[in-house]
C-alpha cells in the first residue's frame, strides 16, 4: 500500500503501519527498526539459515497449526467437493459421502445446461439484483447521515448512550430481528392492532409478496445501519480540526464546512466500503430470505443462495445446486475485481492494493 | 497584554474542568452558536432513530411480563405495563422444550468461544512476528478465505461425511475460526511494544510465557471486543442446526424461536394449560424473544467503548 493513493483523511485502518508490513512486505526486506519493524531480529531474519529460523520459529508455527487445520478442513477440502457440480452425484453409491464422489458419474456441463434453461433460476438472479439495487440506495447512505448526525452532537454523554443504542441490533440474530418485525408490521402486529382497534382494517406487511423487498431492507436498515456508522466515526474523528478552522476563517458556514472538509475526508472510505458491498452483490441476505421465505412465499424472497439451499439441500440434487453455487461464486467473484479496478480508475484504494 | 495571556489559561483549564459529562465541552472561537431550531431537530432526528430500536423491543419486554388479562384488553400487544408477571418465564424455564434449547444455547456459545478463541489467539500470536518462517505463507491461506467461499452444498457434503451431523461439533467446528478475527488480535499483538517483549526474552521467557504473561494481559480489550463476536456468532446461529441437526431435542434456542415465535407453533409441554387459558400463548412468545436478546443486550454495552478499535485495527487489505 503505498500512501500516495489514500487521500486526506484516511481512516486508522489505512495508516497502521503494522498492518501493510506484515501482509504487504516481503519477509526478505528488512523492516526498518522501531514500531512497525521487529528490530535487529527480524533485520537478520532473511539472511539467517533455514535451521536456524525454523528453531527460532517452530513455536510460532506450531501455534497457528489448529486454526490452520480448521480452515483447510473447513474451506480449502470443500473445494475440491465442487466437482460434484460436473457429475451426477449420488451420495448413496458409498458408505462416505465424501468418497461418493469418486463412484459418480461425470456429466460435464449438463448441470449448467439445466441452470441456464431453468426460469425459477434467472428469477432467482432477477430477485437477487433487485434486492441489491434497493439496498445500494437505501441502506447505503443511512450509515453515513446518522454518523454525520452523530458526528455533530458534542455533549459525550449523549453520544456514547445514542451509540450504545445504535449498535445493539447488530448482535441480534436474524430470527429476532425478523419476529421483532412480526410484532409491528405482521397481521397481529401493534400496527394492525391499533388500527383495527379504531375501526380500521388491519394488514399484514410480513406476508405481502409486493413490499417485501422494501421489509427485507426496513430489516437491514433496522439492524445494521447503526453499526455501520462505526467506520465513519472513526474517518470523521481523525479530520485535523485545522481544517474546519481554516474552512471558517474562509468563510465558510457550517453547511459548506461539511461539504468541503467533512465529505471528502469520507470519500475513501465510501469507496471501500461501496467496492464491498458491489462485490458482495450476489449475497443479499441469505438467512434473512430463508427465515421469509414460507411466510412470503417464494417467488418473492428467492435469491441465489436460497436457490442453492431448496435445490441442494432440500432436494437433495446436490450435482444441480453445487452447479449453481459455482455460476454465483465465479460471479461474484468477477464483481470484486470489477469493482476494485474502478476504484482504482477513480484513484481510491480498493479492498488489495494494485 | 500581559493580564491577558496570564489569565487566559486559567480561566480555560476551569471552562474544561467544570462541564459534567452530559453538558457540551466549549465550542472553539471560530465555531458560530448552533441555532435553536438546528438543535431541535438534531435533537428529534436522532430520538426518533433511538425510538425505532427501542420501541419495538419495548413491546416485546413489556408484553412478556403481563397476565392474560392484560393481554386480552389490549387484544394483543401491551404498550403501557400493568401488573408486573414472570409466570412466562417461571413455566418456561421450569422445564422443558425452552429450558432444554436455552442451556444447549449457553452450552455451545461457551464453549464454541472458549475453543475459537483459543485458537485464533494462538494463530494470532504465531503470526504476529514479521520476518519469521512460514508466516508469509501461513497468513495468504489465511486471508485467501476472505475472497472466496467453497460453497454450501461441498461444506454440507464434507460435515456428512465427516460424520458431524447431529453432533454438536457441527455447530461449533465449521464456524470455529474467523480470519478477521484472527488478522484484528494479530493487528494489536503487533502494536504492543516489542521491547517490552524483548526484554521477557532476555529474561528468558518462550513464547509461550510471552504471549500468556505479557502480550494477552495487555490485551484485554481486543480480546473481550472478539470474544463477544464470536460469543454473538454462535448464540445466532440457527441454519447449521437446521441442516446438520435431525433430532428436535438437540435444537438451541434460535430455531426453537423460529418453531414457536415465528411459525405459532405451541411448546411442547405448556400446550394445555395455553388451550385452557391459564397462560397467553403471546407472554410466552414474547418471553422465548426476550430469553434470545437479553444475553447480547446485557453484554454488549460493556465492551462498546473498545468496538472502534476492534473493528478497524485488522481490516487489513490482502
Amino acid at each position: 500500500m503505498s500512501h500516495s493513493t489514500v487521500p486526506r483523511g484516511t481512516t486508522e485502518a489505512q495508516t497502521s503501519p503494522q498492518d501493510e508490513d506484515g501482509t504487504t512486505r516481503t519477509p526478505k526486506v528488512p523492516a526498518p527498526s522501531g514500531k512497525g519493524g521487529r528490530g535487529p531480529r527480524a533485520k537478520k531474519a532473511g539472511r539467517l539459515p533455514f535451521g536456524i529460523r525454523w528453531r527460532r520459529d517452530r513455536t510460532l508455527i506450531l501455534m497457528t497449526v489448529p486454526a490452520l487445520l480448521l480452515v483447510l478442513v473447513f474451506n480449502y477440502v470443500p473445494i475440491l467437493g465442487n466437482v460434484v457440480a460436473f457429475q451426477d452425484y449420488d451420495p448413496y453409491l458409498s458408505e462416505n459421502g465424501f468418497v461418493a464422489i469418486f463412484e459418480s458419474p461425470w456429466t460435464g456441463f449438463e448441470q449448467f445446461e439445466r441452470i441456464f434453461a431453468d426460469s425459477a433460476f434467472w428469477h432467482a438472479v432477477r430477485n437477487t439484483f433487485v434486492l441489491f439495487f434497493l439496498q445500494l440506495v437505501l441502506y447505503f447512505p443511512v450509515p453515513i447521515l446518522l454518523a454525520l448526525l452523530i458526528n455533530s452532537v458534542v455533549r459525550p454523554r449523549v453520544r456514547a448512550v445514542a451509540q450504545a443504542i445504535m449498535y445493539l441490533p447488530h448482535f441480534f440474530s436474524w430470527v429476532l430481528v425478523v419476529t421483532v418485525f412480526m410484532q409491528i408490521f405482521g397481521g397481529a402486529g401493534i400496527i394492525a392492532q391499533t388500527l383495527r382497534r379504531h375501526g380500521y382494517e388491519g394488514f399484514d406487511l410480513m406476508t405481502n409478496p409486493e413490499v417485501f423487498k422494501y421489509l427485507v431492507t426496513a430489516e437491514t436498515v433496522w439492524k445494521d445501519a447503526g453499526w455501520g456508522i462505526i467506520v465513519f466515526l472513526a474517518a470523521l474523528s481523525s479530520v485535523s480540526n485545522d481544517l474546519y478552522e481554516a474552512a471558517a476563517m474562509d468563510g465558510a458556514g457550517r453547511w459548506r464546512r461539511m461539504w468541503h472538509v467533512t465529505l471528502p475526508a469520507l470519500r475513501p472510505v465510501i469507496a471501500l466500503l461501496l467496492v464491498l458491498r458491489v462485490g458482495d452483490a450476489l449475497t443479499v441476505g441469505f438467512e434473512q430470505l430463508l427465515l421469509q421465505r414460507q411466510a412470503v412465499g417464494v417467488d418473492a424472497s428467492e435469491v441465489l443462495d436460497t436457490y442453492v439451499w431448496w435445490n441442494g439441500i432440500r432436494n437433495q440434487d446436490f450435482s444441480y445446486a453445487a452447479a449453481a453455487g459455482l455460476v454465483k461464486g465465479a460471479v461474484g467473484l468477477g464483481l470484486v475485481l470489477t469493482a476494485n479496478k474502478v476504484a482504482h480508475l477513480m484513484g481510491e484504494q480498493g479492498v488489495y492494493k494494485k | 497584554m500581559t493580564a491577558v495571556l496570564g489569565t487566559r489559561p486559567d480561566q480555560e483549564k476551569s471552562r474544561v474542568k467544570k462541564p459534567g459529562r452530559w453538558s457540551a465541552p466549549p465550542r472553539p472561537v471560530w465555531e458560530e452558536e448552533p441555532s435553536r431550531a438546528g438543535q431541535a431537530g438534531k435533537g428529534i432526528a436522532l430520538g426518533l432513530a433511538c425510538l425505532a430500536i427501542l420501541f419495538p423491543l419495548w413491546i416485546v419486554i413489556v408484553t412478556s411480563l403481563q397476565t392474560k388479562k392484560t393481554i386480552d384488553e389490549a387484544g394483543g400487544l401491551v404498550v403501557i405495563p400493568k401488573d408486573i408477571t414472570f409466570v412466562a418465564y417461571q413455566e418456561l424455564l421450569g422445564g422443558g422444550q425452552v429450558q432444554r434449547a436455552a442451556l444447549v444455547s449457553v452450552g455451545v456459545t461457551v464453549v464454541g468461544t472458549l475453543f475459537s478463541m483459543a485458537v485464533s489467539v494462538l494463530c494470532a500470536y504465531g503470526l504476529s512476528r514479521s520476518g519469521s518462517l512460514g508466516h508469509r505463507w501461513i497468513l495468504m491461506t489465511l486471508l485467501a478465505t476472505m475472497f472466496f467461499g467453497a460453497g454450501l452444498i461441498p461444506t454440507y457434503l464434507l460435515v456428512q461425511a465427516l460424520g458431524l451431523t447431529d453432533t454438536y461439533l457441527a455447530l461449533i467446528l465449521p464456524s470455529a475460526v474467523s480470519v478477521f478475527n484472527i488478522l484484528v488480535l494479530r493487528a494489536f499483538f503487533m502494536n504492543i511494544s516489542q521491547e517490552l517483549v524483548d526484554s521477557a526474552r532476555i529474561d528468558g521467557a518462550g513464547e509461550w510465557r510471552i504471549l500468556f504473561r505479557i502480550v494477552m494481559p495487555l490485551s484485554r480489550a481486543v480480546i473481550a471486543v472478539i470474544s463477544l463476536f464470536y460469543a454473538v456468532g454462535y448464540w445466532s446461529a440457527w441454519f447449521n442446526a437446521s441442516i446438520y441437526l435431525t433430532d428436535q431435542d438437540m435444537m438451541p434456542l434460535q430455531n426453537v424461536m423460529i418453531q414457536l415465535v415465528q411459525r405459532q407453533e405451541r411448546p411442547v409441554g405448556l400446550a394445555a394449560q395455553i388451550n385452557t387459558g391459564q397462560l397467553s400463548p403471546l407472554a410466552i412468545q414474547m418471553a422465548v424473544m426476550v430469553l434470545a436478546l437479553l444475553p447480547v443486550a446485557v453484554l454488549s454495552p460493556f465492551v462498546q467503548k473498545h468496538f472502534k478499535k476492534g473493528m478497524l485495527t485488522g481490516a487489513v487489505k490482502g
